[in-house]
């Protein structure tokens, strides 16, 4: 089959046309389908089109008493039409069979690496000591990868248009992915299932690296170690989710959040009237029990933070990353 | 059953006596003898009245959506706003317009006309149907001013059941509107069984009728399931009970399987009445015998069976069953089979017709285009390991953007062309009319086809922003979201002049003659605009609709405006 397949589909020509570079060893299965579905796409709308523009213009009226035929059917043209068209959908039924049997079957040596989707990112638990909670799934080239993802609150979707891969994310249930990156660079990922305000936020990135790279970043925890504070904060703002909430600029941008630079010092009036100052011990408690005060004109949607997200050493440097937004 | 049951069945009608033989417009005045009326023509008229504001209400809401999305950055509207907006769209083109568009206002107005009799078999049902609907339309528009709702039109949990948004009021609103949808297609049903003009027989009918009755069965099976769903979803949110939502016990892909299975045999709700104006304008306008009467007749039918089976191809990255999902893939394609016998059958039809290219011909040409368009693209989304990757992209949104407004609204446009001189006994601008036909369909490809190259490069649907997307993504989404959104105001602005001239014409418009197009189906047979009564003689019916060849000349309205356009 995959002979035929690039026999059939060839080098593609245009292939930022109609799909993004493939990445994955699945991909490429997949885009040999969908260029086989295209053409033969293509050639029935050609034939379609065809026909009917040649009768419109053969056939456009020219006096009012223009006779008509009167055929009314033809056996053999309604069964040509009814079985040729059923055959082919059969080939496509079955290659499509085929490759999602491939996209659902991941091998024994995957690497498992556990996804938690939440309003609004991901985060990535790897088999390793100290590696978790990372904002980007970094993985080794040409090394099979299983994705165990669950969801913290509503269903989203793990999407990486580059692999031709995607799963719902379900809340009390494990769904499983699967991939082998083939290419070294940095891809999209998306949420696919629409989870509210900022959705179209809940975005992250593929990285794939060499073998060696991969080594180096596990050991030093998911490359967080040996970072300042401030530097660790900031990756951690992004890893973590915040910046989804909050811009880091003072723009009153529609964020679900309040904007947080240039806010530290400041006096923050609360929906109880209260006027609060904006120190390390307000910025402490507005993430590990968000809740306890609201700042005026905001919803209580933010989330907790408790020590088992985000530990001490992470909440300080949030904090320190915060105070440095000026 | 005869002529003079139907007199008995909708005796109600009678209480107008007098007035029976004037036209059915003008035979009794005030704002109560249209809001009570029994009479099919007016239900249907206001029918249409009301699924069109609701069109442009939900048109102006997708006008802000594609502003939005001009630029990558989200700084048009605020996330939330832009999220009610699409919602807004989706749920009021669906369960507001799309559904009830053709088979409730052209449905109503023309069904009895073309079976010859007086009225629908149930009027006060009828009736009641309309009043339903606007009482649903009410709790949706509710929800609208009460800050609106952010969860999609599709209401997945547990999303929907946590939102802070009116989501009760549109839950009950789509609830009640059910109930009208079930009436309507009920009341048809039996019309089409009970009520045909002597000598009418099943295929003798038009061929519309077998796509209403189609529609019928699937209204009335189906819709009583999305009922059920809407309001165990209204009971979780308002006294917790676990259904659907995991936190409480539920379970969330289960609502999955119950709203589609309403949900995809509703997309042939909304295609098979279109599939029906499709057979008789490409007849009546190529002045030719429909090719494969039976075929045609019969695959609607046959898709409004299978329909049923195919709802998981909607879940196949929900983490339904892999097994599951391979059935449904297989099933959809068996329902891609009578779609496609449909499409050879109308192209075939033209051959060797006598064909004017006037303005509900070109939206059925153009319906022909981008239908196919439409149910060729579905074959990416019916195959398993393609859909995995365009599942909830842009290409589903361009896909099902081509089936329903490229299929549906665009034959529900060339049937409001076809039969507006029949129902309001005026003409149109015909210019003009060819003019936006032009333009709808140049500006709809701009407008879509650019979202199946969105689609298939990996765009998500539903986004408010795209502007974080890395930068292999970002200049392909930029490029075709800008075309889309240009292309949408392309569509938008010939809509507006498509109301324009239609308005226009009910003033100013010359009076239109019995059958200006030269049909044989009956409505052609009473006056433009009927009488109250429909015929002044019951009618007999003696030939099939599309015998064109057979009678030549014979009868004597045999269109003259048409002859003089061609
Ligand atoms: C789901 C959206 C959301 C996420 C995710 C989120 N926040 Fe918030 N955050 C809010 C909202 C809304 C408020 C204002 C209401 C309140 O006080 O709880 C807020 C308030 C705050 C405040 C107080 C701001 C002020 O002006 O008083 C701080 C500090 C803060 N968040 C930090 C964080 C950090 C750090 C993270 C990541 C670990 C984070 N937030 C994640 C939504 C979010
Ligand atoms: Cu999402
Ligand atoms: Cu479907």
């Amino acid at each position: 089959m995959a002979h035929l397949l690039t026999l059939m589909t060839g080098p593609q020509p245009e292939p930022a046309m109609w799909l993004p570079t493939a990445a994955s060893s699945q991909a490429a299965d997949v885009d040999g389908l969908f260029h086989f579905i295209l053409y033969l796409c293509t050639f029935f709308f050609v034939l379609i089109m065809a026909l009917m523009v040649y009768f419109v213009v053969k056939y456009r009226r020219k006096s009012a008493t223009q006779k008509t035929s009167a055929v009314s059917g033809s056996h053999k043209l309604e069964i040509a039409w009814s079985v040729i068209p059923t055959l082919l959908l059969v080939v496509i039924f079955f290659w499509g069979f085929k490759g999602w049997m491939n996209l659902n079957v991941p091998p024994e040596d995957a690497l498992e690496i556990r996804v938690l989707g939440k309003k609004w990112s991901w985060e990535f638990d790897y088999p390793y000591n100290g590696v978790s909670g990372a904002g980007e799934l970094v993985v080794p080239v040409n090394q099979p990868v299983k994705l165990i993802m669950s969801s913290q609150d509503v269903i989203h979707s793990f999407y990486v248009p580059a692999f031709r891969i995607k799963r719902d994310v379900v809340p009390n249930r494990y769904s499983v992915l699967w991939f082998n990156p083939t290419k070294k660079g940095t891809f999209d990922v998306f949420c696919t299932e629409y989870c509210g305000t900022s959705h179209s936020q809940m975005l992250s990135r593929v990285k794939v690296v060499s073998r060696d790279d991969f080594k180096k970043w596990a050991e030093t925890g998911g490359g967080m170690d040996g970072l300042s504070p401030v530097e660790l904060g900031k990756k951690l703002f992004s890893s973590k989710g915040c910046v989804a909430c909050h811009s880091i600029t003072d723009d009153r941008m529609a964020k679900p959040g309040p904007a947080l630079g240039k806010r530290f010092g400041k006096m923050e009036e609360m929906s109880t009237g209260e006027m609060v100052k904006v120190d390390e011990n307000y910025v402490r408690e507005s993430i590990r029990n968000s809740t306890a005060k609201i700042v005026k004109g905001y919803a209580p949607v933010m989330p907790p933070f408790p020590a088992s997200s985000v530990s001490d050493r992470q909440l300080n440097a949030l904090i320190d990353y915060i105070k440095s937004l000026k | 059953m005869s002529t003079t049951d139907t007199i008995e069945n909708t005796g109600a009608t009678h209480s107008h006596g007098s007035h029976g033989h004037g036209s059915y417009l003008t035979s009794s005045k005030g704002l109560l003898s249209w809001a009570f009326t029994l009479d099919h023509k007016r239900i249907g008229l206001m029918y249409l009245c009301s699924v069109v504001l609701f069109f442009i209400v939900a048109g102006v809401l997708a006008l802000g959506v594609r502003l939005e999305l001009m630029t990558p950055a989200g700084d048009t509207f605020s996330p939330d706003t832009y999220n009610k907006m699409f919602t807004l769209h989706g749920a009021i083109m669906i369960f507001l317009f799309i559904i009830p568009s053709i088979p409730a206002s052209l449905g109503n107005i023309v069904l009895p006309l073309m079976l010859g009799a007086k009225d629908v078999a149930f009027p006060r049902l009828n009736l009641a149907s309309f009043h339903i609907y606007v009482i649903g339309a009410c709790f949706l528009l509710y929800s609208l001013l009460a800050g609106g709702i952010d969860t999609g039109w599709t209401f997945y949990t547990p999303y929907s059941s946590e939102s802070g948004t009116a989501v009760v009021s549109a839950l009950l609103g789509a609830f009640i509107l059910g109930f009208s949808s079930i009436l309507t297609g009920m009341n048809f049903m039996v019309t089409i069984h009970k009520l045909r003009a002597p000598g009418m027989s099943w295929t003798k009918m038009p061929l519309i009728m077998w796509s209403m009755y189609g529609t019928g069965l699937m209204q009335i099976l189906a819709t009583p399931v999305l009922a059920i769903t809407l309001l165990l979803l209204v009971l979780e949110r308002t006294y917790g009970i676990g259904i659907f939502t995991p936190s409480l016990g539920g379970d969330p892909v289960l609502f999955q399987h119950f709203f589609w299975f309403y949900s995809h045999p509703a997309v042939y709700i909304m295609i098979l009445p279109a599939m029906g104006v499709i057979s008789e304008l490409i007849t009546v306008h190529s002045q030719k015998n429909i090719f494969g009467y039976k075929a045609i007749a019969y695959s609607s039918l046959a898709i409004a069976v299978i329909s049923f089976l195919v709802w998981g191809h909607h879940m196949f990255v929900s983490g339904q069953s892999e097994i599951a999902s391979a059935v449904f893939s297989f099933l959809t394609f068996a329902v891609a089979v009578p779609t496609a016998i449909k499409v050879f059958s109308w192209v075939a039809t033209l051959y060797r017709g006598s064909i004017v290219l006037n303005t509900p011909m070109l939206y059925t040409l153009a319906f022909l285009a981008l239908f196919t368009i439409g149910g060729l693209t579905g074959l990416f989304l019916g195959t398993l390991a393609t859909d995995v990757h365009l599942h909830d992209t842009y290409f589903v949104v361009a896909h099902f953007h081509y089936v329903m407004m490229g299929g549906t609204f665009i034959a529900f446009l060339g049937g409001l062309h076809h039969w507006w001189p029949k129902f309001t006994g005026k003409q149109y601008n015909e210019a003009l009319g060819r003019f936006c036909a032009v333009m709808i369909f140049l500006g709809f490809n701009v407008t879509f086809f650019s979202q199946f190259m969105l689609g298939s490069q990996g765009m998500p649907r539903r986004y408010h922003a795209y502007d974080k997307v890395s930068a292999d993504l970002l200049p392909t989404f930029e490029m075709w979201h800008r075309t889309s959104s240009i292309g949408s105001f392309i569509l938008g602005s010939a809509l507006f002049i498509v109301l324009f001239y239609l308005l226009h014409s009910l003033f100013r418009g010359k009076p239109a003659a019995k059958n200006p197009w030269g049909g044989k189906t009956l409505e052609w047979q009473t006056e433009s605009p009927p009488i109250t009564h429909n015929f002044a003689t019951d009618p007999v019916c003696e030939h099939g609709p599309y015998d064109f060849d057979v009678i030549e000349g014979a009868d004597d309205h045999h269109g003259q405006a048409a002859d003089k356009r061609g």
